[in-house]
């Protein structure tokens, strides 16, 4: 199994792994909207939980359909069904090894990405602690969809379509996390719920992922 | 001893039963051809002897974790080198020794060399390196010599020979002769499947089935 994540981060470290392309994308987002929404500080930093979130989530479905797809294609996966390691943790493995390699950037990125937004200063430990707790479960959920539209050519839209309605509790969480934090009013409330939705997708995902894996590969 | 027996096994590959009946057992040292026309089932019954899909019908016994299975795609990383590709499968596998297996394939002087630049015999020449660290007994291949040359096609033979000699197993699915005279032969076209009998319940359960 660490050898399994080993190789997954070596692999996205290397060139056309893709490593940096969440964080690339979540940078262009966050430069873009100033000057798509004016440089009034009020306004920007009203919007920039809500930004942050949905840029996170964005970069991170830019990632979701490598997951398992690069590996069925050159036959890895078969091969791993068939290794004595069980398909749950190749599942945990394959979404942990996406979660440091999209996530957990975003998430040490974040504070400059919030200085961008005019976010205050006040909100940017709540923000941090948000996208941590709440990253992992857009990379399980993620690894779930990609398990389910894994032997589907193009099957990134199919893929966006699924994950995203699994997305919204932990964006409205999430965003909610960040915008209390802003006024200082109890965000410990909605960061619970955002642990929450991580742990759940942590105990469902494993088994849902694995099933869903092993009729996609018949 | 028989490491691997089948009775009366139906295999299907998309809703439809490809061959039906079939029976064998292969002992140590035992190695059985596969043939057939293209189309046949050699593959999908191949990929339901490594329980990558179940069977329709009958029943298979081995021992749990006893079948390395390799496919027409040697599930490499173009990334990685040989070397690494091969550890990958090694530590997978709960072993750690590659080289022996790197000299047996030949491939020794490539170690270090990113498997995205070998050719595509090389490529087959590491994708059989990955058996013989999986240490596994009865070995199940798919067409494992396409792309080879006549040396490394004899390469391979004697690999499977010591594999053999180990009181090791191999089924394999081929159509050019291995220079293995002792093997057994099953010829699936005798075996092909009724046509009109369905091989799962269709529609929502067919998921389930």
């Amino acid at each position: 199994m660490i050898a399994l994540f080993a190789r997954d981060i070596r692999l996205a470290t290397r060139a056309g792994g893709g490593f940096g392309l969440g964080l690339g994308f979540f940078l262009i987002l966050c430069t873009l909207v100033p000057f798509g929404v004016g440089p009034s500080g009020a306004t920007l930093a009203l919007i920039a939980p809500g930004i942050l979130w949905v840029g996170a989530l964005l970069a991170c479905l830019l990632s979701l359909d490598r997951i398992f797809a690069l590996d069925h294609e050159d036959g890895s996966l078969d091969l791993l069904a068939t290794a004595p390691i069980p398909l749950e943790g190749v599942v945990v493995i394959k979404a942990a090894a996406h979660w440091i390699t999209t996530g957990l950037p975003l998430v040490v990125a974040a504070p400059i990405f919030g200085l961008l937004l005019h976010l205050p200063a006040i909100a940017m430990p709540w923000l941090v602690a948000a996208l941590l707790i709440g990253t992992p479960a857009l990379s399980l959920l993620g690894a779930f969809g990609a398990a389910l539209t894994v032997g589907l050519r193009r099957g990134g839209l199919l893929l966006s379509l699924l994950v995203l309605p699994l997305y919204i509790p932990t964006l409205l969480f999430g965003a909610e996390v960040v915008r209390r934090g802003m006024v200082d009013a109890a965000p410990l409330t909605p960061l619970a719920f955002l642990g929450a939705i991580t742990l759940l997708s942590c105990a469902l995902v494993p088994f849902a992922g694995a099933a869903v894996l092993r009729v996609n590969l018949r | 001893m028989s490491l691997l027996s089948v009775q009366d096994l139906a295999v299907a590959r998309g809703g439809i039963r490809a061959v039906e009946g079939v029976t064998f057992a292969v002992s140590q040292g035992e190695a059985l051809i596969l043939r057939g026309p293209n189309g046949v089932g050699k593959t999908t019954l191949l990929r339901t002897l490594a329980g990558l899909q179940p069977p329709v019908a009958g029943t298979i016994e081995a021992e749990p974790d006893a079948i390395a299975y390799a496919a027409h795609a040697d599930g490499l990383k173009g990334a990685l080198s040989v070397a690494e590709n091969l550890r990958f499968w090694a530590r997978i596998f709960g072993r750690d020794k590659i080289d022996a297996s790197l000299s047996a394939m030949n491939l020794t002087d490539l170690a270090e060399r990113p498997a995205a630049h070998l050719s595509a015999g090389q490529k087959r020449r590491l994708g059989l390196a990955r058996l013989l660290v999986t240490g596994r007994k009865v070995w199940a291949l798919d067409e494992p010599t396409v792309s080879l040359d006549t040396a490394s096609v004899g390469l391979f033979a004697s690999s499977l020979r010591a594999h053999l000699a180990q009181g090791g197993a191999a089924i394999i699915a081929t159509h050019i002769d291995l220079g293995l005279p002792e093997a057994r032969m099953l010829d699936l076209s005798d075996l092909r499947a009724q046509p009109g009998r369905a091989a799962r319940p269709a529609g929502f359960n067919e998921a389930f089935a």
